[in-house]
Order: C-alpha cells, then structure tokens, then sequence
C-alpha cells in the first residue's frame, strides 16, 4: 500500500466521486460489451423488464450504494420506488397486487438491479419469496390482508428459518408454537434475519408437532406482537444496507387463523420458498460479476505499468476472457434453473441447486481444485474476485466499487442453504435409488 | 382541448456508446450497436402522458419512422403510456438519408390524417443534432411553434410556453393546434412499470408507408465525409505577454 504514495492520498481527497462516476457510467453502457451483453436470447418483452431494471440500477442505487453500506442505511423509500415499478412482489399474483411474471423475468429483473446494489437487490429478493409463499400457501384472507402491502412495500417481510442451534440441519429447528385456543404461542428464537427488527410481516418456521420435517408449520406473525423482540444489529462484512438481527419469541401469541396451508406443511413451504430464492440470490451474485467484469475491463483500458495499459498483457487479456466465459456459463445455468422451476420440472430443485452453488462459488475465486466446477457462487466469487484483484491496489479501497460487490456476495455462498448443503441435494439426487 | 397528440419518437444510438467512424468514413458504425430512444424524445412522451393524466388531451400516440428495429422504441413509449404507435416503414437506402425535411413532411402528413391537435417533438436529436423537424414540421403545416419549452402550460383554447433561450427564459402563449418541442428541464421521464410494459404488449401498432401519405423521401443533401473530431493536442505555454499576442497573430486568432 505504501507504493501507491500521493494516488492514494488522491483516493481519499477526490476519488471517491471518481470510482463512483466510473461504475455509473459503466453501468449506463448497459453491457456493451456484448459477449457478455446480458440481453442476449431474451424476448422483446424480457429486453424491455431488463431495461427498466438496469435504469433504476444506474440512477437510484449504483450513486447510494457505498453510502447505504458505509452508514448501513435500509433505503426503505428508494424500495418502495422500485415497488412502485412492480418490483415488490414480481411474480407473486396479479390479484393481489404482484407483477405475475415467470422465474426466469424475475432472474434478469434481479441480475440488473443488483448491479446497482447488491445488498439491497438481495434484501428486495427475501421480501418477494416471502409475498410469494403467503400468495401461494395463503387462503383468500391470508392473501388479502399481507400481499397487497408486500406487493406495495407499504410493509416488508422477513424469512424466518435458521436459530442458533439449526442452519443446515433446519428441520431440527426448536420454536415452538404449542396451541392454546385459537391462538399458538411461540417460544424461541431465530437468528440471522435478513430485516429482522425493521421489517413488519414475519414468515416463521416452527415446531407444532413431532421431531422432524413433518412436525414444522409455517405462521405470519406480525411486529408489534406482543412477545416478539429482536436482537442487536449484527454487524457484518457486507449485506450492510440491510439490518440482521436474532427474532426472539416469548409466549408470543399468533392467532391460529395466521398459520400458511395446513400443520406440518411448514418445512415444504420453507423449502419451496428457497428454491426459488436461491434463483434469486445467485441472480444478485450475476449482476455483481456482471458490473466487476466491466468495472476490470474499464481499468484495463486505463491503467499503464511498464510503457503500456494493462489491456496488452496476454495474462489480464486471457484472465478477463475466463471470468466473461464463467459469467456467462453462470447466467445460462441460472436463467435454465428458473425456466425448469417455472415448468415444474422434475429436476427443478436439483437445478436451483446448482445453479445456486455454481454461481456463487465461481463469482468470488476460491482454488479449491476439483471441486471449483459446480455453484454459480462459485463463479461470481471467482469473478468479482479476480476483477478486484485487477485493480491492484486501488481494488482494495472503499473508494471503489469493486471490494462491496467482493463483500456483498461472498455471504451469497453461505445463506439460503450453505453451498455444502447445496451439494448434499445433488449427490443425493444422482445416488438415491429410485 | 381535447383529443389527439402526436409524439414523434426516434431511435438513436444509445448516449452511453462510444461511437465509432466507419472505416470508409461514411458515416458511424451502427450495426450491432446499442440503440435505445432519444432522451428528448422521452421527455416529449412524458409531457404528452402528462397531460393526459391531467385530462387536458384525450389520446397520445406514439410515432417513429425508421426500419424494423423503430417498434421497440415505438413499445418504450407505449410501456410509458402513449396508447397506440403508428410505424413509418423507412429501411435501406431511404432511411440513410432520412432527415428533418422527410421526417418532417411524414408528421405533417399524419397530423392531418390522424386530425392531431398537438404535436410535441423533442428538440432534437443526438445523433445529428438538427433541431430542425419540430420548426419544419410547423412550417409545413402552418402551425405555431413552442420550441425549446421547459414548461407547457394548457389554457382554454391556447397554450403557455416558457422556453429556454440564450437570453434566458421566454414565455410566449400561442394558439392550438401546435407543435412543441421539448427542453432537457421540461421534466424528468417516468420509469416503465412492469405491468405498463406488459399492457403496451396488446397496444397497437399501424404500419404505414411513406408513399402511403403521399410523401416523396428524396433527399437534397448528399455526405461527402464523416471523420471524428481532430484528437486533442497539447497546449503551448509561453513567457510574457508580447509573447502571447505574437503566438495569437501568427495562428491568426487575432
């Protein structure tokens, strides 16, 4: 860092409005450069939902996000814009207010907004598959009362699965909801809550039976009832536009009438949920690679060592060329994942899986040898880490844009189901006798 | 007043591309290039659904003239809110040397056809820089004129313009039926909505010909050369000031 000398001083004085500018304009180019150009194959419709996307991107998220990172601000209001554009709940049912689009609209909707934020696009990804299992899973009045105002963002949602003691292994979660009249009373905790504390409608995953998937039921509880509290604000590496907190329940009391399809069915409407999450939040991972591809492609252009720009070494060239190729290999994959979840097709879950788990492994860089091949995480860290490597050591400050999507994904590989988890669906699939 | 505006729409190159000369220097690459609507011209869409959301004018419909790839920007305006396109076929040949006097005489034509009341235009556009078909368009059809108007304002039978001049700002009230053309500070476009962009899917678009209205497209200009502006170059610095006016006189500034 101490070769970097009087530049770096320049990054602190100026250069923030620099770097900033940079991923504004490289944003407005839409992906122009168009190997990588995610337009490409899609309908005229598809091509008009990711342009609005893209635009909102550039002009209300990409100037505010290293601000909502740096002061953790949920930009509550600029969400409500984008739901006013029909983002709150896109594909969540016309009748109660959604944008009833297809999975694989929803992917490239979310892939363009998160060029803009990362977290924030992910937190709006949590907040539509919680509209979407009350609108599928929910009875008339279910419906009514919660997905016109999720559709809306008048209210935000949050997903309760994962407590201290079950991540991975979720069905062994311990809330309890023990039936007492026409209410159930909730007691325990759920930790890591994307919103937690600052979201109204909460989606809770818990024990009203035996041991066991089969005895999880899934209830809507809302903030501000009685013995629902939350935890500190955690503070994190990255998803910093979005509060996470532990939701505690003491003797809470939910009314029965608030419990999505029947008893026991939670743990299947949980996983439903995430199936299309993880479309979703490997969708975010995309965006980002997107944006750090063309953010490395630009500093190329610019950055001289040794008489020439870096564009002309064989390595970055040859470099840049495997990141666009893992991009684009990730996003196939990806839009594949949706379009088989929109069909029901039989395979739907395994390839959400590896969409999920190639995407967000190869989009941050871990040489992990063999097993490098399988997760969209995987790409995406491996591409938005090799762009932040590019930039030498520019990369590595928060002047530039580059180290958030870096942060902001890496957590891509850990939640909606670990990408461990991810692989333990699809060994699964391929060893299970039928 | 109410009833029918026109709003012509052009596709452009997108203001975000960087543009390059052909190498036979006849005009800049556009083939495979990003195209998106001319930023005025959204301006001018949103003005028109504007004021029908203010239930001044009853029916925006959209107009462009251009090959096939001019309906997607038709589409853009109808996902803002225009309700119906009107598509004037122009490809090959004829759309290489389409200009503000053919552009001109086609909204001219479609004025009377379509019994518009109002035509708004954005005040030019980005990739020629004419700023001359809304002025044509006018003149052709003996209307008044609100060019450069960074605020429009219906008023019985009349319209109030505030234009952007050098001097400043204008205000001229001129009568109906009119042509406008829109100023950056007009206001700012609206965001498609993703349900307005599946409604603008069952809106409809007319294909007309030129020769359908009985316009000739034959162009009276002819380009020699395009080539870009000379690179930068390096500035001189000199000692005194006897040595500035003597630089000045031979460059022949002075």
């Amino acid at each position: 860092m101490a070769a970097l000398g009087p530049l770096s001083r320049l990054a602190g004085l100026g250069c923030i409005n620099r770097s900033r500018l940079m991923l504004n304009r490289v944003l407005q180019k839409r992906g122009i450069a168009s190997c990588i150009d995610p337009s490409h194959g899609l309908t005229d419709e598809q091509k008009e939902f990711q342009k609005v996307a893209f635009d909102f991107a550039a002009n209300e998220m990409a100037p505010n996000m290293a601000e909502w990172d740096q002061k953790e601000i949920f930009p509550v209001e600029t969400m409500r814009k984008a739901a006013q554009l029909g983002f709150g709940g896109i594909y969540v049912r016309p009748d109660v207010g959604g944008s009833g689009l297809s999975r694989l609209d929803t992917s490239i909707i979310f892939e363009a907004l998160s060029t803009g934020c990362v977290s924030t696009t992910a937190y709006i990804s949590i907040h539509n598959m919680c509209a979407w299992m009350i609108d599928t899973f929910g009875n008339t009045n279910q419906r009514e009362k919660y997905c016109p105002d999720l559709c809306s963002m008048e209210r935000f949602a949050s997903y309760c699965l994962t407590e201290p003691g079950s991540g991975s292994d979720a069905a062994s979660l311990l809330t309890s909801a023990q039936q007492k009249g026409d209410h159930y009373v909730l007691n325990g905790s759920k930790a890591f809550i994307s919103g937690g504390g600052d979201t109204d409608v909460y989606v809770v995953m818990c024990r009203t039976g035996g041991k066991g998937s089969k005895g999880i039921s899934c209830l809507v509880v809302e903030k501000g009832t009685p013995g629902l509290s939350f935890g500190k604000k955690e503070k994190k590496v990255g998803w910093n536009s979005q509060p996470t907190r532990a939701v505690i329940f003491e003797d809470c009391a939910v009314p029965v009438t608030n419990r999505l399809g029947e008893e026991g069915q939670g743990f299947s409407i949980a996983m439903k949920g995430l199936n299309g999450g993880r479309i979703n939040i490997a969708s975010c991972s995309l965006g980002a690679a997107h944006a750090s591809v063309l953010l490395a492609r630009d500093h190329l252009l610019v950055r001289k060592q040794f008489g020439e720009t870096l564009a002309n070494s064989q390595f970055l060239q040859f470099k840049l060329a495997e990141m666009a190729t893992k991009l684009v290999a990730a996003r196939l994959l990806v839009r594949e994942a949706a379009t088989a979840l929109q069909e029901n097709r039989p395979d739907a879950v395994s390839i959400c899986s590896m969409a999920k788990l190639f995407v967000t492994d190869e989009c941050f860089n871990t040489k992990r040898g063999i097993s490098r091949c399988f997760s969209t995480s995987l790409v995406t860290e491996q591409v938005c880490n090799q762009a932040l490597q590019m930039h030498g050591g520019y990369g590595y400050l928060k002047d530039y844009a580059v180290q958030q999507f870096v942060r902001d994904i890496r957590v891509h590989q850990i939640l909606e189901g670990t990408n461990e988890v991810m692989r333990m669906i699809i060994s699964r699939n391929l060893l299970t006798e039928l | 007043m109410s009833g029918r505006v026109l709003v012509g729409v052009k596709r452009v190159i997108d203001y975000a591309v960087k543009i390059r000369v052909k190498p036979d220097h006849t005009g800049v690459v556009t083939d495979g290039v990003k195209h998106s609507m001319n930023p005025f011209c959204e301006i001018a869409v949103e003005e028109a659904v504007k004021l029908k959301e203010k239930k001044l004018i009853k029916e925006v419909v959209a107009v462009s003239c251009g090959p096939q790839q001019s309906q997607e920007t038709i589409r853009t305006a109808l996902a803002m809110g225009a309700d119906r396109g009107i598509h004037v076929e122009v490809s090959g040949k004829d759309y290489d040397s389409l200009g503000p006097l053919q552009v001109s005489k086609i909204l001219a034509a479609l004025a009377k056809k379509e019994e518009a009341q109002l035509i708004i235009l954005g005040k030019q556009a980005i990739d020629d820089d004419c700023n001359q078909t809304g002025q044509m368009t006018a003149a052709l059809l003996d209307w008044p004129q609100g060019t450069f108007a960074s605020e429009v304002s219906l008023e019985a039978e009349k319209i109030k313009v505030v234009r952007e001049i050098d001097g400043g700002l204008e205000t001229i009230k001129i009568n109906t039926p009119a042509v406008l053309t829109a100023d950056l500070r007009l206001n700012t476009p609206r965001y498609a909505t993703l349900p307005n962009i599946m409604k603008a899917k069952k809106k409809k678009i007319a294909n007309v010909k030129p020769a359908d209205l009985g316009v000739d497209l034959t162009s009276r200009l002819e380009v020699l050369r395009v080539d870009e502006p000379p690179q930068r170059e390096a500035g001189v610095k000199v000692e005194t000031v006897e040595d500035l006016v003597a630089k000045l006189k031979d460059t022949g500034k002075i």
